[in-house]
């Protein structure tokens, strides 16, 4: 820094004075964090007592807000003390925000770990009081019920996504995009309730649960996600391509099916991929149409069905008298279903890069 | 095509009506669907509004005292996670459209996005054995030093298991869906709007102030009625994180909580039965209800502000 600093020495840049030097508010910000660190230190050997990091970088970094106002309008004047006051709370927030993330998943990595085994992946819940056992049951559970909410939501939302963007003009078309819009707010529990109510009413069973419902559950849930996101990808497909295909006298429908779904099949796919990824991990609709068993079950159509977030929920609230093996598949558990939307928020995007049409946008 | 067709219109052939009634069906299923929800819920929900109210659980001396605590539940933790969020995603979504780097903005967006992917059952589960632990030494010194406030009357609850913070977990939670609309409207300001204010000497927060957040607003309040309608909603946090009781209290820190719907049908549908399992359902109308007003009003504000949006 010296050497680029040198010829400008003893040159009073009128521009520049009255500003405070570029590293200072870096410089403001690592000291208030070692101060921070320091003195929750001392207070932990004081009181014997645990040393947090988190708090410590917390306080550290409201301190650093604090700091900067004050510096910045002795040095600067108000406005620009303003100015700083809010970056630097602008990245608190993004660090308060990232707190808990981070927290979450060194949690669950940790307390994950311990069963992430064979076992735990190749075998069920029946007849285990204690330690041992799987979820090998919920994992097929959740990958029926999943898939079977794929099957009826992609034909569903596609179709529909087609209707908006290529039939659709009047009110009709105004109507779906509305609701469509509103149903991606419905509460996951209510769509569950619909499930339990609406098969308990054909069947007359009060008291059914089944994991056909279960799927039914999720695909109103994910029928909105599909559609908004495919919407947005055929949208996307230029009308050129549509129409150099109707000059060569290709019909509408085989327009569509040949020369718009394949330009934008990546994009659909991400979409699907997502809406699988944020299905997957609902809880409390299975909860209530698919109710939970230690047993497999690989029909869809009979008797209850477990699915690894429920799998999750009752480990931790149904333990035996020895709670921690129970705890433990429930953290196992959670890293599973982190690890699977994880993976495919991954796959979604790692398509979306490698297999999107080049468009000069 | 040797002679000339009399009329320019399209020939309609059988496979065109088939695909383009298809796409119709498919459509109207989605709107029979929503509506199939009303009158499902609807149709279960009669019994237990027209039994008699003391074989309810608790039997309270009206369904409408046994919806009152529920409702009320529902409402101050959705409004207590939107309180905590809605500053903070905004700084997010201020952070990466207006402050990062442009290369990094990205990526930041997308460690957002991962908040939204972890899974309601996780962030339970990280809240009841993570969080509620580790706040409660906080309460206790809220309780003792500030106890005069009705807020944080004691007693303060040993376990951690308040509201506040359910609350805390549900804003951690709604954080990502605000902050990326409001990202997406932050991006749509006009930049010419920006450069002007620049142009005139405004230090960036006099820019935001003057261009951004004017032309956001309209998108700010629908974000934070979204993230209000997905607070309301959330089912697991609730049930795993709450210690609940049968009452209306608006304190923070003590063991005695106010339910709430979603939380209170986890909790209660699989060992519920006969007009119970009706009364439930009834309260599932209920959230349904209001999460439609909220997400249609939200809808229509986000809907009617893309049409003046022209301006970029």
């Amino acid at each position: 820094m010296t050497a680029t600093t040198a010829p400008t020495e003893g040159i009073v840049n009128s521009l520049t004075s009255g500003r405070l030097p570029k590293w200072a508010p870096w410089a403001l910000l690592g000291g208030s964090w070692l101060a921070m660190g320091v003195l929750f230190g001392l207070m932990a050997a004081a009181t014997e007592s645990d040393f947090n990091p988190v708090l410590a970088l917390f306080v550290g970094t409201v301190l650093f807000d604090v700091l900067i106002f004050i510096v910045a309008y002795l040095v600067e004047g108000i406005r620009q003390a303003k100015n700083r006051l809010v970056t630097s709370l602008v990245m608190t927030a993004f660090i308060i925000a990232l707190l808990p993330l981070v927290s979450l998943l060194a949690t669950v990595l940790i307390n994950g770990l311990p069963r992430f085994d064979i076992v735990y992946f190749t075998e069920s819940m029946r007849n285990v009081v204690g330690e041992g056992g799987g979820a090998l049951h919920a994992i097929i559970g959740t990958l029926e019920m999943t898939g079977m909410a794929t099957l009826i939501s992609v034909p569903i939302g596609l179709l529909t996504s087609i209707y908006l963007v290529e039939y659709g003009t009047g009110t009709l078309a105004k109507a779906i995009t509305f609701f469509v819009d509103v149903m991606t707010g419905i509460p996951s529990i209510v769509a569950g309730l619909f499930a339990f109510t609406f098969f308990a009413l054909i069947t007359g069973d009060p008291g059914i649960r089944f994991g056909f419902g279960g799927a039914v559950a999720l695909s109103l849930l994910m029928v909105p996600v599909v559609v908004r996101s495919s919407e947005e990808m055929l949208k996307l497909v230029p009308n050129e391509l549509r129409e150099a295909s109707y000059a060569l006298g290709v019909p509408k429908w085989l327009t569509i099916l040949k020369i718009v779904i394949p330009t934008s099949i990546a994009g659909i796919t991400t979409g699907i991929t997502l809406a699988i990824a944020r299905v997957i991990g609902e809880t409390a609709p299975l909860l209530i149409i698919a109710g939970y068993t230690t047993s497999m079950n690989y029909d869809l159509f009979s008797d209850r069905m477990m699915s690894l977030p429920v799998f999750v929920y009752n480990q931790y609230a149904n333990p035996g008298s020895d709670v921690q093996p129970y705890l433990d598949r429930a953290w196992a558990g959670a890293l599973t279903l982190i690890l699977i939307v994880m993976a495919l928020n991954l796959v979604a995007r790692l398509i979306a890069r490698i297999f999107s049409p080049k468009l000069g946008r | 095509m040797t002679t000339v067709t009399p009329s320019p219109r399209a020939k309609l052939r059988p496979a065109d009506r088939i695909f383009s009634g298809a796409t119709v069906i498919a459509g109207s299923i989605i709107l029979a669907a929503l509506a199939a929800v009303a009158i499902f819920l609807l149709a279960q929900s009669v019994p237990a509004l027209v039994v008699d109210p003391a074989e309810l659980k608790g039997s309270p001396s009206s369904f409408w005292e046994y919806v009152a605590p529920l409702a009320f539940g529902t409402v101050w933790s959705a409004f207590l996670a939107l309180l905590m969020a809605l500053p903070i995603s905004l700084g997010i979504a201020l952070f990466i459209s207006h402050y990062a780097p442009r290369r990094v903005a990205q990526t930041l967006g997308y460690i957002i996005d991962l908040l939204a992917a972890v899974p309601s059952v996780v962030f339970g589960l990280w809240g009841i054995k993570i969080l509620a632990p580790a706040i409660v030494p906080l309460y206790t010194w809220l309780v003792d030093n500030a106890g005069w406030f009705p807020l944080f009357s004691p007693p303060v609850s040993g376990t951690g298991r308040t509201i506040l913070t359910v609350a805390i977990v549900l804003a951690v939670m709604i954080i990502p869906i605000i902050t990326a609309i409001c990202r997406e409207v932050f991006l749509q300001t006009p930049v010419l709007h920006e450069e002007a204010a620049l142009a005139l000497g405004a230090t960036r927060w006099e820019m935001i102030q003057m261009a951004v957040l004017p032309f956001g607003r309209p998108g700010i309040i629908s974000a934070a009625m979204l993230g209000l309608g997905r607070a309301l909603g959330e089912t697991m946090v609730v049930a795993m994180v709450l210690s609940p009781a049968v009452l209306i209290t608006f304190v923070l820190t003590g063991s005695q909580n106010s339910p709430t719907i979603a939380g209170n049908i986890a909790l209660n549908f699989p060992e519920a039965y006969g007009v119970n399992v009706n009364a439930l359902i009834a309260t599932g109308l209920i959230l349904f209800i209001i999460t439609l007003i909220i997400n249609s009003v939200a809808r229509f504000v986000i809907n009617r502000r893309k049409a003046f949006s022209g301006a970029n």
